[in-house]
């Protein structure tokens, strides 16, 4: 019998290696004589254990990691003779870091051949296609409503009423936009699920067109993930081959198809009217809210535009699942989330869990602290644009009104951990130098707001009139955050000021201190 | 010094544009493949995409300097891009970050002066659960410590 071994392609998983290690194991299968099909996967998100790499058994896949070049023969032994060996872990789903989690949205991610159509069909692949082919429009958006799902990109506004204001538009054309342009450090999940299960992505955006009446789709992806944007065209070249896009959908009366097209690394762009802009070929300048990009967006015509981990949600909520998705979470944050554990982080990687685990939970006792094993101080949530929580709040559950509650936002789930060496004075300058950078100019506030806040903060790390100049950043960060158009010039402040209202040790000496120097 | 680049030449322009002035919106597509068949886009591509796509000169340039990705000459004969967003230095991508510009010589941003080496800031490979990360010429490179990024400069610089 063949062995069946599968070894990751994920990007994350080929930048430590895992190419090097599926030559290395295909080299001993030669030497050996043993007939093997390599199979090269997304991955599983247990990153610090990548590359990591599974065999087919009858009980199950059991898996082995990290795994070396150098460990590959050995490794492959231990595979063929069904022998023991140092990094065998087991069954891989036994693995408790995975078994805790609850993957909806990934539960095919890590496990099939993301270039193949037969092999994501066997895993329940287009099953919700093919039940919204036997639906009407508005039974589709009432599936979408009662899931419950609330855009991914971070905004959390409701994907059912999205889809229904341009289901009921009337226009020409309607368009189907995927934000693919996950620019926030500490997120991955876009990526992985564009490497690792790319017909998810193709699915959810069938389904949305079929459901709002477009027929055309357009698939963002920043020029930062070369093998994402490689991975979903090969997909989407399969699909076409196999009628799951085009004309004539699996021999329904709906057209759909999908086109990539890469982003030129502007931060901006992950928002979403700069997105538009940017894909009609302009410069990523942000439009002002109203009209929605419902009514007027992509090339001024109804857009439904949303973040890769929603449209790839919308494949299980379809099959069937809307109920059973909703009854997962807190509040109103139904389902779950592909929470992303990052940084300096020993356990880091891709938890798909139910809203309402706690900050706490997720960094201490899934991430297991940090790999330097220096205390943890400070955990940005939600991107560049997020806050940094203190130890002291690590009992705020995942959950978007939660964050915001505590003055922060769970964006699109990033998790970035840092120890004690950790300068909080250096990250808020950071924000402010990073919004300056990536600020697209259009309005202001965010676009001068940002240099002020840079030079004001150097002033403050020089130790110049240091409450005086704190006095200004507050200023200076509820202008951007009240006067921004969007959402880099008007959530920059809540690094700045997550970092000054917790950590105001690191600006300097207390105001109180200050007055009796002088 | 061989390049993998193509030398600008007019014909082929004109030939690149052909390919995509027909899509939706091809600004950003066409200079992406301008890039990619010259290494940057030219000065003399600007005008001819502009007529290709009824646009101004002005609208055309204005895009090509909007995106940080598009380059005004060309790069050396390696990119090295090591990434400077948060959960990189977190995990101690500032050390490495300083200890490129001081070993190579040149600060972010910038050539060596033998056209080898172009060293760059990239915010965020969606590496960051094996950070830090680099990329060097397209090639991925997590979990960088010192000798794995001695190693890459030494790569780059051969």
């Amino acid at each position: 019998m063949t062995m069946r071994i599968f070894v990751p392609r994920d990007a994350g998983a080929v930048a430590v290696g895992a190419d090097e290690v599926a030559a290395a194991l295909e080299l001993a299968a030669v030497k050996t004589g043993i007939a093997v099909e390599i199979v090269r996967t997304g991955s599983r998100g247990l990153y610090w254990l990548e590359p990591m790499v599974e065999l087919a058994t009858l009980q199950g896949r059991v898996a082995f990691g990290q795994v070396t070049a150098a460990d590959a023969s050995s490794v492959f032994d231990a595979m063929a003779a069904g022998g023991s060996h140092p990094l065998y872990l087991g069954l891989t789903e036994q693995i408790p870091w995975l078994k805790r989690q609850t993957r909806l949205t990934f539960a095919r991610c890590g496990v099939i051949d993301p270039r193949s159509v037969r092999d994501y069909r066997a895993h329940d692949g287009y099953k919700g296609l093919e039940r919204a082919l036997t639906l009407t429009s508005d039974e589709i958006l009432a599936d979408v409503t009662t899931s419950g799902l609330r855009g991914r990109g971070g905004a959390g506004f409701p994907t059912g009423i999205k889809w229904k204001t341009v289901a009921q538009a009337s226009a020409d054309r309607k368009y189907i936009v995927c934000n693919a342009d996950e620019g926030d450090s500490g997120t991955f999940a876009d990526r992985m699920i564009m490497e690792g299960d790319p017909f998810a992505v193709i699915e959810g955006m069938t389904i949305a067109g079929i459901a709002v009446g477009a027929s055309k789709g357009y698939i963002y992806i920043r020029s930062e993930y070369p093998h994402a944007v490689a991975a979903m065209n090969a997909a989407i070249a399969a699909a076409r081959r196999t009628g799951y896009l085009g004309e004539y959908i699996v021999g329904s009366s709906h057209t759909f198809d999908l086109e990539v097209r890469v982003g030129a690394g502007a931060y901006v762009c992950g928002e979403e009217t700069s997105l538009l802009e940017s894909l009609e070929g302009r410069r990523g300048i942000v439009r002002a809210k109203p009209p929605l990009p419902a009514h007027k967006g992509l090339f001024g015509r109804p857009t439904v535009i949303n973040n890769v981990l929603s449209f790839a949600a919308i494949p299980f909520i379809l099959a069937g699942g809307a109920k059973a998705y909703a009854e997962y979470g807190m509040g109103r944050s139904r389902g779950t989330m592909p929470i992303q554990l990052a940084g300096n982080i020993k356990h880091g990687g891709l938890f798909e869990t139910a809203f309402g685990i706690t900050l706490g939970e997720l960094v201490d006792d899934i991430g297991g602290g940090t790999f330097t094993g220096r205390p943890v101080r400070a955990v940005q949530v939600g991107g560049p644009l997020g806050a940094y929580f203190p130890r002291t709040l690590f009992d705020t559950p995942f959950d978007y009104e939660a964050f915001a509650a505590r003055d922060g936002l769970i964006g699109h789930a990033g998790v970035v951990v840092f120890d004690d060496s950790v300068d909080m004075a250096k990250q808020a300058r950071f924000a402010m130098a990073f919004c300056a950078v990536e600020s697209c100019g259009k309005c202001t506030p965010c676009r001068v707001g940002s240099t002020r806040g840079v030079e004001t903060i150097d002033k403050i790390i020089r130790g110049e009139r240091t409450s005086e100049n704190l006095a200004v950043v507050e200023d200076l960060c509820n202008t951007m955050k009240f006067g921004s158009l969007c959402a880099l010039g008007g959530f920059t402040p809540y690094p700045v000021m997550s970092a000054l209202k917790h950590f105001r040790e690191d600006f300097g000496p207390a105001p109180a201190t200050l007055q009796a120097a002088e | 010094m061989r390049s993998a680049y193509e030398p600008w030449n007019e014909a082929r322009g004109a030939e690149i544009i052909a390919e995509h002035d027909k899509l939706e919106g091809a600004t950003l597509v066409i200079l992406h493949a301008m890039q990619e068949a010259f290494g940057y886009v030219p000065e003399p591509a600007i005008p001819m995409i502009a007529s290709a796509l009824s646009l101004s000169r002005a609208e055309v340039h204005g895009v090509f300097t909007f995106y940080h990705d598009f380059r005004h000459q060309p790069a050396g004969r390696h990119v090295l891009k090591l990434c400077r967003a948060e959960a990189c230095q977190a995990a101690g991508g500032d050390a490495l970050a300083a200890r490129a510009e001081a070993k190579l010589g040149i600060a972010f941003g910038n050539t060596t002066a033998d056209s080898r080496v172009t060293l760059e800031p990239i915010y965020c490979l969606g590496l960051c659960a094996t950070a830090p990360s680099a990329m060097l010429d397209g090639r991925v490179i997590g979990r960088l410590d010192e000798q794995r990024l001695d190693a890459l400069m030494a790569e780059a610089q051969r």
